[in-house]
C-alpha cells in the first residue's frame, strides 16, 4: 500500500513538474506569463506567447484573432498582419505577440500588435463556466473558450422571437447581420451573440441559432467576449446533452 | 501559314485596340434612354446603411414596397449595412468584377474613389434634367422633388469635379451632448456656444481624483470628461474654424501643417491631464455620458437617440444610467461669432453595369428615396434633417418638430433639438472637397489625433521629433505621398517629360506596328500580283 502511495505521489510530482516545465517551455525570454499580463496596467506594452483559437476578420492588413495559452486568453484586435500570414494563423498556431494592453467597453485586448509565428501548437478545450455566469468572478474568464450547459432559450423581443438579426432586429440574414439571442439559467437571463465576422451566415452555428425556438434547452460553446458586460461570441449550439 | 499567322496577329492587334478603346470610355458616356422599357423586369440591388435602428430598416422596406407597387417590373433587393466603411470596402472589392450594387448609400468622399473605375458611377446631371424621368419629371409615378426643391447646400456636396454623382439622402452634423448637471456642479454655466478653451478648462477640472483614484465629480473610478466619436471630423472642423489648410479643391494635401501640430500639442496636454479620449480608444461616447462618466460627448446628431439620461436607445443596461440634465450645443468653436460645423450624412449614388435601362430603373428608385414619405419618416428616426424643402415644410414634419419632448421615443427632445441644430445653422455648415484620395486624407486627419492620444496614454514622449515622425508615418500609411504632397492625389499634375526609357519603349512599339503593317501589305501585294498574273 505504501509503495502504491509513494508511486502515486511520485507520479503526481512528476506530472506537476512536467506541466510546470511545459508552461515554462512555452515562454521565451522577455515574454510575460498570463498572470503578468493580467496584472499589467492598461496602456503598457505587453509581450505574450499564445495560440490561435479562432480568427474573426482580416482587412487592410489587420487581423482580429481569439487566442489563448494554457493559463488564459488574449484577444488580439486589429493586429498588423498580411493576408498571406493571416492564412497561416490556423487554430493551434503558436505566435509571439507584442502590443499594448487596452480596454474597449470593458473588453481587455491587445492592440497595435505585431506578431511572429513560432514552433508549437495548442488547442484549448472549452471550459464549462455555466455556474459562473451569475457571479462577479465571470470577468476573470474573459476571452476564454468556454461552454454553457443546459441553457433555456428565452424570447428576444415582445413578439416572442427566439433570436434577432442585429441587437434590435434591424438586420437580415442576407446582410450577414450578427445574431442576438437570450438564454436563461436558474432564473437569470443572458444575451449571447453569433458574431457574423467570426461565424457568418453560411456556418452551422448561424443556421442553428436561426432555427432556435423559445423554450429549447441547449448547450453552447464560444469565446467569452465582453461589451459593457459579458457578450459571449458563440461558435456552436447543440441540444442539451 | 505565315499569312495566317500574320492575319491572326493583325486581328489580335485590332481586338486589342478595340478593347483599349472600350476601357478608356470616358465617364459621362451614359445616355438617358428615350423611355423606360416596361416590357422588361429589372432586379435592382440596393445597399443601404442604417444606424442599427430597426425603424430605419422598416422605412427602407416600406419605401421598397411602395416603389414596387408603382413600378411592378422593378424589383429592389436590399442589403443592409451599419457601417459606411464596410460599404466602401465592399464596393471597392466589387468594382473589378462589375458586381457593385445598382443603388448605394454612401459618402461623396467614397464616390470619388469609386470613380477611378471607368464609367462605374453614373453622372446624374443628364438624369436630373431629363424632362420625363428627371427630378420632378412628367413620367414619374410619384411626387418627387424638383431640383430647386433640394436644399442647394446639400446638393452641392454631391458635386465631384463639376458633376453631380449623387443625391443627398439625409443630412446631419455633429453636436456636443452635455451633462449640464456636472458642468454646474463644477461652477460653470453652459454657454450658448461652447469654445474650445471652455471645454478644455471644464474637462481638466472634471478629471480631478482623490487619493484612491475616485473622481471627485462623479464618485466613480471611471470618468472621461470629454470624448469625441469621429476624430477626423474633430481635426477637420478645428482646422476650418482656424482658417488653416486641410486640402485644396482639386486634391492638394495641406493637412500636415503647423496649425495641425499646434492642435495636436494642445490635445496631448489635456490627454495627459486625463481630460480627453476618443471612441476608438475607449468606447461609444453615449455609454460614458449616460452612465455619468462623461461631461462632454461629441457625436453625430444622427446618434441623438442614444444620448442623454433619458435616451430611448442604449447599449448599457438601464441600471447603469444616472439622472442628469442633458443639454446639447453645436461643436466647440474657436470664434463663436463665426461658427463652423461640418455637414455630413448619407448620399445615394447609382452604379452603371452597362445597361441604360437598368440605370434608369435604378435612378427612379434613387429619386423615390427623396419623396416626402421616405424623407420625413427616415429623418424622424434620428437627429437627421430631410434634404428637400418640400419635406421640411410639409405639415407633418412641422408638426413632428413642434411636438418636441412630448414623449421619449418619437419626440425625444434631444433628437428633435439635434435636427433643429442643423436646420438653424445650415449657413454655418461646410464640407470638405471630394476627390480620389479624400477618404484617405480624412482617415489620416483622425489618425493624427488617435495616435497622439494613444502615445500620451502610453507615456511616450510627444515632442517635435514625435510629430515629425507621426506626419511621416501617417503620410506613408495612407499613401498620401503619391506625388508632390502640395499637389496631392486627386489634382492634375504636370508630370514633366517622359523618361528616356519610356520614350524608347513607345518608339519601339510604333516601329514594331509599322513593321507588322508593312509586312502584311507586302504579303497582300505579292498575293494579288500572283493572282493577277494567274488570271492574265
Amino acid at each position: 500500500m505504501k509503495k502504491i502511495l509513494a508511486l502515486m505521489l511520485t507520479l503526481c510530482v512528476l506530472l506537476g513538474l512536467s506541466a510546470f516545465a511545459s508552461a515554462e517551455e512555452t515562454k521565451g525570454e522577455g515574454v510575460m506569463t498570463y498572470a503578468e499580463y493580467a496584472a499589467a496596467d492598461l496602456d503598457t506594452e505587453v509581450v505574450v506567447e499564445t495560440y490561435v483559437q479562432a480568427k474573426q476578420s482580416w482587412w487592410d492588413n489587420k487581423a482580429t484573432v481569439y487566442t489563448q495559452d494554457q493559463d488564459g486568453a488574449y484577444f488580439l484586435y486589429n493586429m498588423a498582419c498580411s493576408e498571406e500570414d493571416y492564412a497561416k494563423l490556423v487554430p493551434g498556431t503558436k505566435i509571439k505577440v507584442t502590443g499594448y494592453k487596452s480596454a474597449w467597453s470593458g473588453e481587455v485586448e491587445i492592440t497595435d500588435a505585431t506578431f511572429e509565428i513560432e514552433e508549437g501548437s495548442f488547442i484549448a478545450e472549452p471550459l464549462d463556466i455555466t455556474d459562473k455566469l451569475a457571479s462577479e468572478d465571470l470577468i476573470n474568464y474573459q476571452n476564454l473558450l468556454v461552454s454553457f450547459k443546459g441553457m433555456t432559450v428565452e424570447a428576444s423581443n415582445d413578439e416572442g422571437a427566439a433570436f434577432l438579426y442585429s441587437w434590435d432586429g434591424s438586420g437580415a440574414h442576407d446582410s450577414n447581420s450578427d445574431l442576438y439571442f437570450k438564454v436563461s439559467k436558474d432564473g437569470q437571463t443572458y444575451s449571447f451573440t453569433v458574431e457574423s465576422y467570426l461565424c457568418d451566415n453560411t456556418t452551422d452555428v448561424y443556421a442553428a441559432v436561426e432555427n432556435l425556438k423559445v423554450g429549447d434547452v441547449i448547450d453552447l460553446t464560444g469565446f467569452l467576449y465582453w461589451y459593457e458586460g459579458a457578450n459571449p461570441h458563440i461558435i456552436s449550439v447543440a441540444a442539451a446533452q | 501559314m505565315r499569312k495566317r499567322l500574320c492575319l491572326f496577329v493583325l486581328l489580335l492587334a485590332a481586338l486589342l485596340l478595340l478593347s483599349a478603346c472600350h476601357g478608356s470610355r470616358k465617364v459621362g458616356s451614359f445616355e438617358v434612354p428615350q423611355s423606360l422599357d416596361t416590357s422588361r423586369d429589372y432586379e435592382i440591388v440596393f445597399w443601404a446603411k442604417n444606424d442599427t435602428n430597426k425603424t430605419q430598416t422598416e422605412i427602407y422596406q416600406k419605401a421598397i414596397d411602395d416603389f414596387q407597387a408603382l413600378y411592378p417590373n422593378i424589383h429592389v433587393n436590399m442589403r443592409l449595412y451599419t457601417d459606411y466603411g464596410k460599404i466602401y470596402n465592399d464596393v471597392i472589392t466589387n468594382i473589378s468584377t462589375n458586381t457593385t450594387p445598382n443603388v448605394c448609400i454612401t459618402y461623396p468622399d467614397h464616390i470619388a474613389t469609386y470613380m477611378t473605375g471607368n464609367n462605374v458611377v453614373v453622372p446624374l446631371d443628364p438624369l436630373f434634367s431629363d424632362p420625363r424621368y428627371g427630378l420632378g419629371g412628367s413620367e414619374l409615378r410619384f411626387d418627387g422633388p424638383a431640383q430647386d426643391e433640394i436644399i442647394p447646400q446639400f446638393l452641392s456636396e454631391c458635386v465631384i469635379a463639376g458633376t453631380h454623382y449623387a443625391l443627398p439622402y439625409m443630412r446631419s452634423t455633429e453636436a456636443v451632448y452635455i451633462n449640464k448637471t456636472f458642468v454646474e456642479k463644477l461652477g460653470y454655466e453652459v454657454p450658448d456656444i461652447l469654445t474650445w478653451d471652455f471645454i478644455w478648462e471644464v474637462s481638466d477640472k472634471a478629471a480631478q481624483k482623490d487619493a484612491d483614484g475616485v473622481y471627485l465629480l462623479n464618485g466613480q473610478k471611471v470618468m472621461i470628461p470629454f470624448i469625441y466619436k469621429s476624430t477626423d471630423n474633430m481635426m477637420i472642423q478645428m482646422l476650418r474654424q482656424l482658417g488653416a489648410g486641410y486640402s485644396t479643391e482639386n486634391g492638394g494635401i495641406l493637412l500636415f501643417n503647423d496649425t495641425t501640430k499646434s492642435l495636436l500639442e494642445t490635445i496631448s496636454q489635456h490627454v495627459s491631464n486625463g481630460a480627453f479620449s476618443t471612441f476608438k480608444i475607449s468606447s461609444y461616447p453615449a455609454n460614458f455620458l449616460n452612465a455619468g462618466q462623461c461631461v462632454f460627448a461629441v457625436d453625430s446628431t444622427a446618434g441623438a437617440t442614444w444620448m442623454g439620461s433619458e435616451a430611448p436607445l442604449t447599449d448599457i443596461s438601464r441600471d447603469k444610467f444616472v439622472a442628469f440634465e442633458t443639454a446639447m450645443r453645436m461643436v466647440p468653436q474657436f470664434d463663436p461669432a463665426n461658427p463652423k460645423m461640418i455637414s455630413q450624412g448619407p448620399s445615394v449614388c447609382v452604379f452603371n453595369h452597362g445597361d441604360p435601362q437598368e440605370v434608369l430603373a435604378s435612378w427612379l428608385f434613387t429619386q423615390y428615396l427623396l419623396s416626402n414619405d421616405v424623407q420625413i419618416a427616415y429623418a424622424s428616426t434620428e437627429g437627421y434633417v430631410p434634404v428637400t424643402t418640400c419635406a421640411q415644410q410639409a405639415p407633418e414634419y412641422v408638426d413632428y418638430l413642434a411636438r418636441i419632448g412630448e414623449d421619449n421615443k418619437e419626440h425625444y427632445a434631444v433628437k428633435i433639438e439635434a435636427s433643429r441644430l442643423l436646420t438653424d445653422n445650415v449657413a454655418s455648415t461646410f464640407v470638405t472637397p471630394a476627390f480620389n484620395g479624400s477618404a484617405s486624407l480624412r482617415d489620416a486627419a483622425g489618425q493624427l489625433i488617435e495616435n497622439t492620444v494613444k502615445s500620451v496614454r502610453r507615456k511616450q514622449t510627444v515632442d517635435d521629433a514625435y510629430f515629425e515622425k507621426l506626419y511621416s508615418d501617417i503620410v506613408s500609411l495612407y499613401h498620401l505621398n503619391q506625388g508632390d504632397s502640395a499637389q496631392g492625389m486627386g489634382g492634375k499634375q504636370d508630370l514633366g517629360p517622359l523618361p528616356g526609357m519610356s520614350r524608347g519603349l513607345l518608339i519601339g512599339l510604333v516601329v514594331l506596328w509599322v513593321g507588322i503593317g508593312l509586312y502584311a501589305l507586302r504579303d497582300f501585294l505579292e498575293k494579288h500580283r500572283k493572282d493577277f498574273s494567274k488570271r492574265k
